[in-house]
Protein backbone atom coordinates (compact mmCIF):
# COMPACT_ATOMS: atom_id res chain seq x y z
CA UNK A 1 0.00 0.00 0.00
CA UNK A 2 2.64 2.46 0.88
CA UNK A 3 4.68 1.31 -2.26
CA UNK A 4 1.12 2.51 -3.98
CA UNK A 5 1.29 5.32 -2.38
CA UNK A 6 4.37 6.65 -3.77
CA UNK A 7 4.25 5.90 -6.86
CA UNK A 8 1.33 8.04 -7.44
CA UNK A 9 3.53 10.84 -5.12
CA UNK A 10 0.64 11.47 -2.97
CA UNK A 11 2.92 12.23 -0.40
CA UNK A 12 5.02 14.67 -2.33
CA UNK A 13 1.55 16.58 -3.18
CA UNK A 14 0.56 16.46 0.40
CA UNK A 15 3.51 18.12 1.39
CA UNK A 16 2.97 21.15 -1.27
CA UNK A 17 -0.15 21.60 0.17
CA UNK A 18 1.74 21.63 3.84
CA UNK A 19 -1.53 19.07 5.19
CA UNK A 20 -1.29 15.41 6.98
CA UNK A 21 -1.61 12.13 4.00
CA UNK A 22 -5.04 11.98 5.71
CA UNK A 23 -6.51 15.46 4.96
CA UNK A 24 -4.76 15.48 2.16
CA UNK A 25 -7.60 15.78 -0.89
CA UNK A 26 -5.99 13.37 -3.66
CA UNK A 27 -5.47 10.67 -0.61
CA UNK A 28 -9.05 11.02 0.37
CA UNK A 29 -10.54 11.20 -3.19
CA UNK A 30 -8.49 7.65 -3.87
CA UNK A 31 -10.65 6.42 -1.31
CA UNK A 32 -13.85 7.51 -2.21
CA UNK A 33 -13.01 5.69 -5.72
CA UNK A 34 -12.32 2.94 -3.69
CA UNK A 35 -15.95 3.18 -1.83
CA UNK A 36 -17.41 4.12 -5.28
CA UNK A 37 -15.97 0.73 -6.40
CA UNK A 38 -17.51 -1.18 -3.56
CA UNK A 39 -20.83 0.21 -3.97
CA UNK A 40 -20.90 -0.42 -7.47
CA UNK A 41 -20.02 -3.96 -6.92
CA UNK A 42 -22.55 -4.58 -4.08
CA UNK A 43 -25.20 -3.33 -6.36
CA UNK A 44 -24.82 -5.29 -9.21
CA UNK A 45 -23.70 -8.41 -7.16
CA UNK A 46 -27.84 -7.91 -5.86
CA UNK A 47 -29.03 -7.13 -9.24
CA UNK A 48 -27.49 -10.37 -10.89
CA UNK A 49 -29.28 -12.47 -7.40
CA UNK A 50 -25.36 -13.74 -6.58
CA UNK A 51 -25.90 -12.73 -3.30
CA UNK A 52 -28.98 -14.30 -1.76
CA UNK A 53 -29.28 -12.06 1.46
CA UNK A 54 -30.39 -8.50 0.39
CA UNK A 55 -30.67 -7.54 3.84
CA UNK A 56 -27.02 -7.75 4.31
CA UNK A 57 -26.43 -6.25 1.14
CA UNK A 58 -28.28 -3.40 1.73
CA UNK A 59 -26.94 -2.71 5.17
CA UNK A 60 -23.38 -2.73 2.86
CA UNK A 61 -24.50 -0.18 1.20
CA UNK A 62 -26.07 1.64 3.49
CA UNK A 63 -22.55 1.62 6.06
CA UNK A 64 -20.58 2.20 3.07
CA UNK A 65 -22.80 5.47 1.99
CA UNK A 66 -22.31 6.84 5.14
CA UNK A 67 -18.89 6.58 5.58
CA UNK A 68 -18.68 7.78 2.16
CA UNK A 69 -20.63 11.24 3.72
CA UNK A 70 -18.35 11.31 5.96
CA UNK A 71 -15.25 11.44 3.63
CA UNK A 72 -17.03 13.86 1.59
CA UNK A 73 -16.85 16.16 4.56
CA UNK A 74 -13.17 15.72 5.15
CA UNK A 75 -12.99 16.29 1.81
CA UNK A 76 -14.37 19.65 2.05
CA UNK A 77 -12.88 20.37 5.19
CA UNK A 78 -9.26 19.70 4.04
CA UNK A 79 -10.29 22.21 0.67
CA UNK A 80 -10.89 24.54 2.96
CA UNK A 81 -8.12 24.44 4.90
CA UNK A 82 -5.77 24.33 1.63
CA UNK A 83 -7.41 27.45 0.41
CA UNK A 84 -6.59 28.82 3.96
CA UNK A 85 -3.22 27.95 3.35
CA UNK A 86 -2.84 29.79 -0.16
CA UNK A 87 -4.54 32.28 1.57
CA UNK A 88 -1.77 32.85 3.94
CA UNK A 89 0.64 32.37 1.52
CA UNK A 90 -0.85 35.15 -0.23
CA UNK A 91 -0.88 37.52 2.19
CA UNK A 92 2.45 36.50 3.21
CA UNK A 93 3.91 37.95 -0.40
CA UNK A 94 1.59 40.94 -0.03
CA UNK A 95 3.04 41.86 3.38
CA UNK A 96 6.82 40.82 3.03
CA UNK A 97 6.67 43.04 -0.31
CA UNK A 98 5.78 45.90 1.57
CA UNK A 99 7.70 45.39 4.54
CA UNK A 100 11.01 44.83 1.97
CA UNK A 101 10.03 48.18 -0.22
CA UNK A 102 9.57 50.27 2.92
CA UNK A 103 13.15 50.96 4.14
CA UNK A 104 14.39 50.96 0.51
CA UNK A 105 11.87 53.35 -0.21
CA UNK A 106 13.28 55.36 2.51
CA UNK A 107 16.66 55.54 1.88
CA UNK A 108 16.08 55.92 -1.64
CA UNK A 109 14.52 59.38 -0.90
CA UNK A 110 16.61 60.61 1.83
CA UNK A 111 19.43 60.01 -0.26
CA UNK A 112 17.63 61.62 -3.85
CA UNK A 113 16.67 64.18 -0.90
CA UNK A 114 20.08 65.07 -0.02
CA UNK A 115 21.63 64.94 -3.21
CA UNK A 116 19.20 67.52 -4.31
CA UNK A 117 19.75 69.73 -1.08
CA UNK A 118 23.05 69.57 -1.18
CA UNK A 119 23.51 73.05 -0.31
CA UNK A 120 21.13 73.84 2.46
CA UNK A 121 22.35 71.13 5.08
CA UNK A 122 24.21 71.56 7.93
CA UNK A 123 26.37 69.28 9.71
CA UNK A 124 23.79 68.65 12.02
CA UNK A 125 21.09 67.51 9.92
CA UNK A 126 23.19 65.72 8.11
CA UNK A 127 23.89 63.29 10.83
CA UNK A 128 19.94 63.10 11.50
CA UNK A 129 19.49 62.08 7.47
CA UNK A 130 22.34 58.94 8.45
CA UNK A 131 21.06 58.19 11.52
CA UNK A 132 17.46 57.68 9.30
CA UNK A 133 19.52 55.66 6.22
CA UNK A 134 20.89 53.34 9.22
CA UNK A 135 17.71 53.00 11.05
CA UNK A 136 16.10 51.83 7.71
CA UNK A 137 19.30 49.72 6.74
CA UNK A 138 18.84 48.05 10.18
CA UNK A 139 15.17 47.49 9.77
CA UNK A 140 15.70 45.76 6.30
CA UNK A 141 18.53 43.37 8.15
CA UNK A 142 16.24 42.03 10.82
CA UNK A 143 13.69 41.40 8.04
CA UNK A 144 16.57 39.58 5.24
CA UNK A 145 17.73 37.52 8.22
CA UNK A 146 14.15 36.51 9.72
CA UNK A 147 13.43 35.33 6.09
CA UNK A 148 16.56 33.51 5.66
CA UNK A 149 15.94 32.09 9.38
CA UNK A 150 13.09 30.50 8.30
CA UNK A 151 14.37 29.21 5.03
CA UNK A 152 17.45 27.47 6.10
CA UNK A 153 15.27 25.77 9.52
CA UNK A 154 12.81 24.53 7.02
CA UNK A 155 16.31 23.14 4.98
CA UNK A 156 17.33 21.65 8.11
CA UNK A 157 20.67 23.23 8.12
CA UNK A 158 20.05 25.78 11.04
CA UNK A 159 22.55 25.28 13.34
CA UNK A 160 21.26 25.44 16.88
CA UNK A 161 24.25 24.75 20.09
CA UNK A 162 23.21 23.34 23.12
CA UNK A 163 24.99 24.78 26.02
CA UNK A 164 25.01 26.17 29.69
CA UNK A 165 23.38 29.79 29.36
CA UNK A 166 22.60 32.01 32.45
CA UNK A 167 18.78 32.90 31.04
CA UNK A 168 18.54 36.02 33.80
CA UNK A 169 21.69 37.67 32.32
CA UNK A 170 20.49 37.26 28.50
CA UNK A 171 17.05 38.60 29.98
CA UNK A 172 18.51 41.86 31.80
CA UNK A 173 20.81 42.69 28.49
CA UNK A 174 17.63 42.59 26.84
CA UNK A 175 15.72 44.68 28.76
CA UNK A 176 18.61 47.45 28.73
CA UNK A 177 18.60 47.09 24.95
CA UNK A 178 14.24 48.21 24.78
CA UNK A 179 14.97 50.52 27.61
CA UNK A 180 15.50 53.20 24.73
CA UNK A 181 12.74 52.02 22.48
CA UNK A 182 10.40 51.54 25.23
CA UNK A 183 10.60 54.70 25.94
CA UNK A 184 10.55 56.34 23.06
CA UNK A 185 7.01 54.49 22.67
CA UNK A 186 5.88 55.69 26.19
CA UNK A 187 5.84 51.97 27.27
CA UNK A 188 6.57 51.16 30.93
CA UNK A 189 8.07 47.87 31.21
CA UNK A 190 8.07 46.67 34.56
CA UNK A 191 10.65 43.52 35.17
CA UNK A 192 10.51 40.52 37.60
CA UNK A 193 13.66 39.56 38.08
CA UNK A 194 15.10 37.17 40.51
CA UNK A 195 18.40 37.68 42.13
CA UNK A 196 20.28 34.20 41.78
CA UNK A 197 21.06 32.86 38.97
CA UNK A 198 19.29 30.96 36.69
CA UNK A 199 20.97 28.45 34.00
CA UNK A 200 19.05 26.68 31.32
CA UNK A 201 20.62 24.59 28.46
CA UNK A 202 20.29 26.09 25.39
CA UNK A 203 21.55 28.24 22.29
CA UNK A 204 22.04 32.05 23.80
CA UNK A 205 21.44 33.36 19.78
CA UNK A 206 18.49 31.99 19.64
CA UNK A 207 17.42 32.06 22.92
CA UNK A 208 17.69 36.35 22.25
CA UNK A 209 16.55 36.44 19.06
CA UNK A 210 13.00 34.87 20.73
CA UNK A 211 12.85 37.49 23.61
CA UNK A 212 13.28 40.21 21.64
CA UNK A 213 10.36 38.85 19.17
CA UNK A 214 8.29 38.27 22.58
CA UNK A 215 9.33 41.58 23.29
CA UNK A 216 8.49 43.62 19.92
CA UNK A 217 5.15 41.77 19.65
CA UNK A 218 4.37 43.09 23.66
CA UNK A 219 5.48 46.80 22.56
CA UNK A 220 3.50 46.74 19.22
CA UNK A 221 0.51 46.20 20.83
CA UNK A 222 0.88 47.31 24.31
CA UNK A 223 -1.14 50.59 25.27
CA UNK A 224 1.26 51.35 27.75
CA UNK A 225 2.23 48.62 30.66
CA UNK A 226 4.45 45.52 29.41
CA UNK A 227 5.37 43.14 32.67
CA UNK A 228 8.21 40.28 32.34
CA UNK A 229 8.88 37.86 34.38
CA UNK A 230 11.38 35.27 34.99
CA UNK A 231 10.80 32.51 37.66
CA UNK A 232 11.18 29.14 38.02
CA UNK A 233 9.91 26.41 40.65
CA UNK A 234 11.61 22.81 41.38
CA UNK A 235 10.61 21.58 37.55
CA UNK A 236 10.69 24.52 35.18
CA UNK A 237 12.31 27.43 34.10
CA UNK A 238 9.46 30.25 33.31
CA UNK A 239 9.86 33.45 31.36
CA UNK A 240 6.78 35.52 30.60
CA UNK A 241 6.18 38.52 28.98
CA UNK A 242 2.80 40.12 29.44
CA UNK A 243 1.36 43.28 27.65
CA UNK A 244 -2.15 45.13 27.86
CA UNK A 245 -3.01 45.24 24.71
CA UNK A 246 -6.17 44.16 22.47
CA UNK A 247 -5.45 40.46 23.34
CA UNK A 248 -5.87 37.70 20.52
CA UNK A 249 -9.40 37.04 19.20
CA UNK A 250 -10.41 33.36 19.91
CA UNK A 251 -11.41 32.03 16.73
CA UNK A 252 -7.74 33.09 15.70
CA UNK A 253 -5.59 31.98 18.66
CA UNK A 254 -5.21 28.32 17.51
CA UNK A 255 -3.64 30.11 14.44
CA UNK A 256 -1.05 32.30 16.45
CA UNK A 257 2.32 30.08 16.08
CA UNK A 258 1.82 29.12 11.87
CA UNK A 259 3.48 30.76 9.41
CA UNK A 260 2.85 34.35 8.17
CA UNK A 261 -0.58 33.87 10.29
CA UNK A 262 -1.18 37.74 11.21
CA UNK A 263 -4.54 38.70 13.52
CA UNK A 264 -6.97 40.71 11.51
CA UNK A 265 -7.77 43.48 13.84
CA UNK A 266 -8.92 45.73 11.78
CA UNK A 267 -5.94 47.91 12.68
CA UNK A 268 -2.71 48.12 10.51
CA UNK A 269 -0.47 46.17 12.97
CA UNK A 270 -0.52 43.20 11.28
CA UNK A 271 1.26 44.50 8.45
CA UNK A 272 4.02 45.96 10.38
CA UNK A 273 5.39 42.05 11.29
CA UNK A 274 5.93 39.37 8.46
CA UNK A 275 3.88 36.97 9.90
CA UNK A 276 7.35 35.20 10.89
CA UNK A 277 8.09 36.26 14.35
CA UNK A 278 6.20 33.44 16.17
CA UNK A 279 6.30 30.63 14.11
CA UNK A 280 9.92 30.96 14.10
CA UNK A 281 10.08 31.62 17.82
CA UNK A 282 8.21 28.17 18.80
CA UNK A 283 10.35 26.34 15.91
CA UNK A 284 13.37 27.50 17.62
CA UNK A 285 12.30 26.90 21.23
CA UNK A 286 10.78 23.69 20.48
CA UNK A 287 14.26 22.74 18.98
CA UNK A 288 16.22 24.04 22.22
CA UNK A 289 14.63 21.27 24.11
CA UNK A 290 12.01 24.26 25.65
CA UNK A 291 8.11 25.14 25.19
CA UNK A 292 6.45 28.12 24.08
CA UNK A 293 2.55 28.87 24.43
CA UNK A 294 0.19 31.63 25.56
CA UNK A 295 -3.57 32.72 27.19
CA UNK A 296 -4.55 36.19 25.88
CA UNK A 297 -8.02 37.89 26.69
CA UNK A 298 -9.83 39.99 24.04
CA UNK A 299 -9.46 42.94 24.99
CA UNK A 300 -7.25 42.71 27.94
CA UNK A 301 -4.46 41.53 27.00
CA UNK A 302 -1.86 38.69 25.99
CA UNK A 303 0.86 36.86 28.10
CA UNK A 304 3.17 34.65 26.12
CA UNK A 305 5.78 32.57 27.87
CA UNK A 306 8.38 29.73 27.49
CA UNK A 307 9.64 27.49 29.59
CA UNK A 308 12.25 25.27 29.94
CA UNK A 309 12.93 21.92 31.82
CA UNK A 310 15.36 22.72 34.83
CA UNK A 311 19.43 21.39 34.67
CA UNK B 1 -11.74 105.01 4.82
CA UNK B 2 -9.52 102.36 4.55
CA UNK B 3 -5.94 103.29 4.36
CA UNK B 4 -4.43 103.03 1.07
CA UNK B 5 -1.27 101.35 3.20
CA UNK B 6 -3.35 98.54 3.86
CA UNK B 7 -4.48 97.59 0.74
CA UNK B 8 -1.01 97.47 -0.27
CA UNK B 9 -0.21 95.03 2.50
CA UNK B 10 -3.18 93.28 1.43
CA UNK B 11 -2.43 93.23 -2.14
CA UNK B 12 1.45 92.27 -1.60
CA UNK B 13 0.39 89.49 1.12
CA UNK B 14 -2.01 88.34 -1.52
CA UNK B 15 0.49 88.54 -4.33
CA UNK B 16 2.52 86.47 -2.03
CA UNK B 17 0.43 83.99 -1.16
CA UNK B 18 -0.29 83.65 -4.74
CA UNK B 19 3.36 82.78 -5.25
CA UNK B 20 4.29 81.09 -2.58
CA UNK B 21 0.96 78.94 -2.43
CA UNK B 22 0.93 80.24 0.79
CA UNK B 23 -3.07 79.86 1.01
CA UNK B 24 -2.32 76.01 0.32
CA UNK B 25 -2.50 73.88 3.53
CA UNK B 26 -1.33 70.40 3.49
CA UNK B 27 -1.74 67.15 5.75
CA UNK B 28 0.77 64.85 5.40
CA UNK B 29 -0.25 61.72 7.09
CA UNK B 30 2.75 59.44 7.50
CA UNK B 31 4.36 57.11 10.22
CA UNK B 32 8.15 56.98 8.34
CA UNK B 33 10.11 59.61 9.92
CA UNK B 34 12.51 60.16 6.99
CA UNK B 35 9.74 60.65 4.51
CA UNK B 36 8.21 63.35 6.63
CA UNK B 37 11.37 64.84 7.01
CA UNK B 38 12.32 64.85 3.25
CA UNK B 39 8.34 65.33 1.42
CA UNK B 40 7.20 67.33 3.97
CA UNK B 41 10.81 69.75 3.79
CA UNK B 42 10.18 69.89 0.15
CA UNK B 43 6.84 70.84 0.17
CA UNK B 44 7.56 73.41 2.77
CA UNK B 45 10.47 74.85 0.55
CA UNK B 46 7.48 75.07 -2.58
CA UNK B 47 5.47 77.30 0.06
CA UNK B 48 2.75 74.88 1.20
CA UNK B 49 1.78 75.08 4.71
CA UNK B 50 2.28 71.33 5.99
CA UNK B 51 0.79 69.79 8.67
CA UNK B 52 2.75 66.50 9.73
CA UNK B 53 1.11 63.79 11.24
CA UNK B 54 2.55 60.28 12.78
CA UNK B 55 -0.20 58.27 13.04
CA UNK B 56 -4.38 57.90 11.87
CA UNK B 57 -5.84 59.26 14.61
CA UNK B 58 -4.13 62.34 15.16
CA UNK B 59 -4.22 62.59 11.48
CA UNK B 60 -7.99 62.55 11.27
CA UNK B 61 -7.95 65.13 14.38
CA UNK B 62 -5.58 67.68 12.46
CA UNK B 63 -7.88 67.35 9.23
CA UNK B 64 -10.94 68.23 11.03
CA UNK B 65 -9.28 71.33 13.05
CA UNK B 66 -7.21 72.53 10.18
CA UNK B 67 -9.55 71.68 7.46
CA UNK B 68 -6.38 71.23 4.75
CA UNK B 69 -6.75 71.79 1.17
CA UNK B 70 -5.23 68.27 0.41
CA UNK B 71 -4.12 65.42 2.44
CA UNK B 72 -1.41 62.84 1.63
CA UNK B 73 -2.13 59.43 3.05
CA UNK B 74 -0.11 56.56 4.20
CA UNK B 75 -2.21 53.23 4.40
CA UNK B 76 0.29 51.57 6.85
CA UNK B 77 -0.03 53.31 10.01
CA UNK B 78 -0.21 53.00 13.90
CA UNK B 79 -3.68 53.68 15.52
CA UNK B 80 -5.98 53.62 13.07
CA UNK B 81 -4.86 52.55 9.20
CA UNK B 82 -5.51 54.98 6.03
CA UNK B 83 -8.39 52.53 5.22
CA UNK B 84 -10.01 53.75 8.45
CA UNK B 85 -8.77 57.39 8.33
CA UNK B 86 -10.37 57.65 5.06
CA UNK B 87 -13.65 56.30 6.09
CA UNK B 88 -13.85 58.64 8.78
CA UNK B 89 -12.86 61.85 7.14
CA UNK B 90 -15.70 60.90 4.91
CA UNK B 91 -18.49 59.98 7.37
CA UNK B 92 -17.57 64.09 8.74
CA UNK B 93 -19.66 66.63 7.14
CA UNK B 94 -16.47 69.33 7.45
CA UNK B 95 -13.80 66.99 5.99
CA UNK B 96 -15.75 65.05 3.31
CA UNK B 97 -15.05 67.56 0.26
CA UNK B 98 -10.97 67.49 1.47
CA UNK B 99 -9.15 65.73 -1.27
CA UNK B 100 -7.01 62.85 -0.44
CA UNK B 101 -3.79 61.39 -2.33
CA UNK B 102 -2.98 58.37 -0.99
CA UNK B 103 0.85 57.50 -1.10
CA UNK B 104 2.13 54.28 -0.17
CA UNK B 105 3.92 51.09 -0.55
CA UNK B 106 1.12 48.44 -0.83
CA UNK B 107 0.27 47.79 -4.20
CA UNK B 108 -1.81 44.71 -4.36
CA UNK B 109 -5.16 45.51 -6.65
CA UNK B 110 -7.35 44.69 -3.92
CA UNK B 111 -5.70 48.08 -1.74
CA UNK B 112 -6.33 50.28 -4.28
CA UNK B 113 -9.57 49.51 -5.44
CA UNK B 114 -10.95 49.99 -1.55
CA UNK B 115 -9.07 53.26 -1.14
CA UNK B 116 -10.74 54.69 -4.49
CA UNK B 117 -13.75 53.12 -3.16
CA UNK B 118 -13.24 54.96 0.02
CA UNK B 119 -12.79 58.20 -1.78
CA UNK B 120 -9.07 58.59 -2.65
CA UNK B 121 -8.55 61.10 -5.75
CA UNK B 122 -5.06 59.07 -6.77
CA UNK B 123 -3.29 56.04 -5.78
CA UNK B 124 0.43 56.71 -5.96
CA UNK B 125 3.12 53.77 -5.07
CA UNK B 126 5.96 54.95 -3.07
CA UNK B 127 8.31 53.40 -4.88
CA UNK B 128 7.32 54.37 -8.11
CA UNK B 129 8.45 57.68 -7.61
CA UNK B 130 11.16 60.12 -6.37
CA UNK B 131 10.25 62.72 -3.56
CA UNK B 132 10.76 65.75 -6.44
CA UNK B 133 8.28 63.73 -8.26
CA UNK B 134 5.78 63.75 -5.94
CA UNK B 135 5.81 67.02 -5.07
CA UNK B 136 5.48 67.97 -8.63
CA UNK B 137 2.45 65.74 -8.51
CA UNK B 138 1.21 68.27 -5.69
CA UNK B 139 1.89 70.97 -7.85
CA UNK B 140 0.30 69.63 -10.38
CA UNK B 141 -2.84 68.94 -8.94
CA UNK B 142 -3.03 72.56 -7.14
CA UNK B 143 -2.75 74.13 -10.55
Amino acid sequence: MVNFLEDLNLKKKCKKYSLPLWQCPDFLFLILGIIIIFIILATFAVLLNKVKDVRTVLLIILSLTAFLMIVDYIIIKSFERMADTTRLQLDFIHIISHQLKTPVTNIAFILDFLSSEKEKITPQTEKEYFNMIKENNERMRALVKNILTVAKLEAGVLEIKKEKVNLKEIVKERLKDYQLFSQSLNINIEAKIPEKEIQVEADPFWLKEVINNLLDNALKFSRGKVKVSLSENDKKILFEVEDDGPGIPKDEQKYIFQKFFQVKDGSSHALTGSGLGLYLSKKLINLMGGEIGFSSYYQKGSNFWFSFPKI
Amino acid sequence: MVSPLIIKKVLIFGFLSLKFNMSKKILFIEDEFSLQRTIGELLRKEGYEVFSSLDGKSGVEIAKKEKPDLILLDLILPHLSGFEVLEELKKEESTKEIPVIVLTNLEGLEDVQRALELGALFYLVKSNYTPQEIVEKVNEFFK
